[in-house]
């Protein structure tokens, strides 16, 4: 007999996520012991000690397009590429370099950075100058307390960021049309605000490579190029470090990138945005909603010569 | 050599509508990627060039291959230039803009990609318009050649618009860019350079 009609798969049927998680783990793990030293497990749980009251109860973007759709131009420009690229870039082990005008220099490995402060989630909108958004739980801690751990000197006024770069692992690189290691930064108040994440995962988990693994930045009243991935290198420094989009057409990518939707990018306007995920476009909002913890740092600037 | 052109023609137009089915089949398999708009509008837009180029490519190959009957694709070629053409214009319109005119009309005064990328698909109206055999026949060959070289500068118009809008890598839009270049300047070679043979057939009547 032919059974015609088969009940549609119920989501009982699908592997919980939790299970197939644990199963990766396991089998990532036994391949970390059996090849010890191999690259880092992917995809590894992160417990999460708190909850950030920072969070915005804004429904998330699904998992999936937050990890297809990136901008990571080391590993190719098109929105697809870093995914299928980025796969087996090695980012352990990793060490981050912190340098320039601080007391307390040093060199941080991954166990190292893990331990500076317990790892929050913080659910946070995430505004690209391309006038697209996304809505993203990610995990980490304060960027400022790595910087107290180092102990700023009182000459420190900016931190500058460096990415790692290796045209080696990132051949793509090559054709990106800006140059590389990709370098940040921040005026140290910028950095020092609280609502700057020093970030090692998102939705539950360890960085995806494409995200930006294994500690990136997150400045969520930014636009995104402003949040710099798979950091290698921080820098105290007294005057405003270079950045690499500015560096590429400074008209349009000024150092600040504050979200505005009052400047415009010389070539579209940012005044609204796409949500992921949402047909109609809506309004970009100053700082990109985060006004109440970060308006004040720029009192009596003019933002849209300060662009 | 005798094509079958009938067959061929039906061949290449359902090729030519290829875009539009892998398009809608990704629609509804969930085939668009995170930002489903940008994607149609990319490949519209892409498909557009591609189409421009195409039908830019008979004439050299007209010649080059000694396939004068390549003749027979051309207009369809041009005329699925101005369909995707189309497409694209529509997509930022709706998709994009949602038929907010002063926005759209602020976008063409301020933005000079958007301006250029206007200026490509208006000059393709009237070509797509007498691209019938009566208008052809009304405008008189000469006239009708003389118009239809506004292809010429919608071609680089478009790839034009397209490097304007790339934030760094500039490599498609240079790649059409040469490819347009070239076929433009196989046309300017063929117009400087008298052609032998014609020079020969009228020096012996």
């Amino acid at each position: 007999m032919i059974i015609r009609n088969r009940p549609p798969l119920s989501y009982s049927d699908v592997t919980p996520r939790n299970e197939y998680l644990n199963r990766r783990r396991f089998l990532a793990g036994s391949a970390a012991v059996l090849v010890s030293g191999a690259a880092a497990l992917r995809a590894a749980k992160l417990n999460v000690a708190s909850k950030s009251p920072f969070s915005t109860s804004e429904p998330l973007t699904p998992f999936k397009d937050v990890s297809t759709y990136n901008n990571f131009y080391e590993f190719g420009t098109a929105k697809d590429q870093p995914s299928q690229l980025a796969k087996n870039f090695k980012t352990s082990p990793w060490h981050i370099k912190v340098e320039g005008q601080v007391n307390k220099p040093g060199v941080f490995d991954m166990d190292a950075i893990l331990k500076i402060a317990p790892l929050e989630e913080r659910i946070y909108r995430h505004r690209c100058v391309e006038a697209w958004s996304i809505v993203v739980p990610w995990i980490g801690f304060s960027l400022s307390e790595l910087l107290k751990q180092v102990e700023p000197k009182s000459t420190a006024k900016y931190v500058a960021f460096e990415s790692y770069y290796d045209p080696k692992q990132m051949p793509a690189g090559a054709w990106a049309g800006i140059s590389f290691p990709y370098v940040e930064g921040l005026r140290l108040d910028e950095a020092m605000n609280p609502l700057a994440l020093l970030c090692t995962g998102m939705y539950g988990e360890t960085l995806p490579n494409q995200n930006g693994a294994p500690v990136r930045l997150v400045i969520p009243w930014k636009y995104g190029f402003k949040s710099i991935k798979s950091i290698a290198k921080i820098k105290l420094v007294e005057k405003q470090p270079p950045t690499t989009w500015n560096l590429s057409s400074s008209r349009e990518y000024g150092f600040y990138s504050n979200v505005n939707p009052q400047v415009d990018h010389p070539r579209w306007s940012q005044a609204k945005e796409r949500r992921l995920g949402e047909f109609l476009k809506r309004q970009t909002i100053l700082f990109n909603g985060y006004g109440q913890q970060v308006a004040g740092m720029y009192n009596g600037m003019d933002l849209r010569k300060n662009y | 050599m005798r094509i079958r052109t009938g067959w061929v023609k039906a061949a290449v137009f359902t090729a030519a509508l290829w875009p539009v089915f892998s398009l809608t089949w990704r629609a509804f398999h969930d085939g668009l990627g995170a930002n489903p708009i940008e994607f149609i509008t990319h490949a519209t837009g892409d498909w557009t060039l591609r189409f421009l180029v195409l039908s830019l490519t008979i004439t050299p190959a007209r010649k080059l291959l000694g396939q004068p009957s390549l003749i027979k694709f051309r207009r369809m070629l041009g005329l699925f230039a101005f369909f995707y053409g189309t497409l694209h214009l529509t997509t930022y319109l709706w998709l994009d803009k949602f038929f907010d005119v002063s926005e759209i009309l602020k976008d063409i005064a301020k933005r000079r990609f958007i301006t250029i990328g206007m200026l490509a698909f208006f000059l393709l109206i009237p070509l797509a318009v007498t691209s019938t055999a009566g208008w052809i026949r009304r405008l008189g060959g000469k006239r009708w050649r003389r118009l239809h070289r506004l292809v010429y500068v919608s071609a680089c118009a478009g790839v034009i618009h397209y490097y304007w809008l790339v934030k760094s890598d500039v490599r498609l839009p240079l790649m059409y860019g040469a490819m347009v270049l070239l076929l433009l300047l196989y046309r300017l070679a063929v117009a400087v350079r008298p052609n032998p043979s014609s020079a020969a057939s009228r020096a012996s009547p």
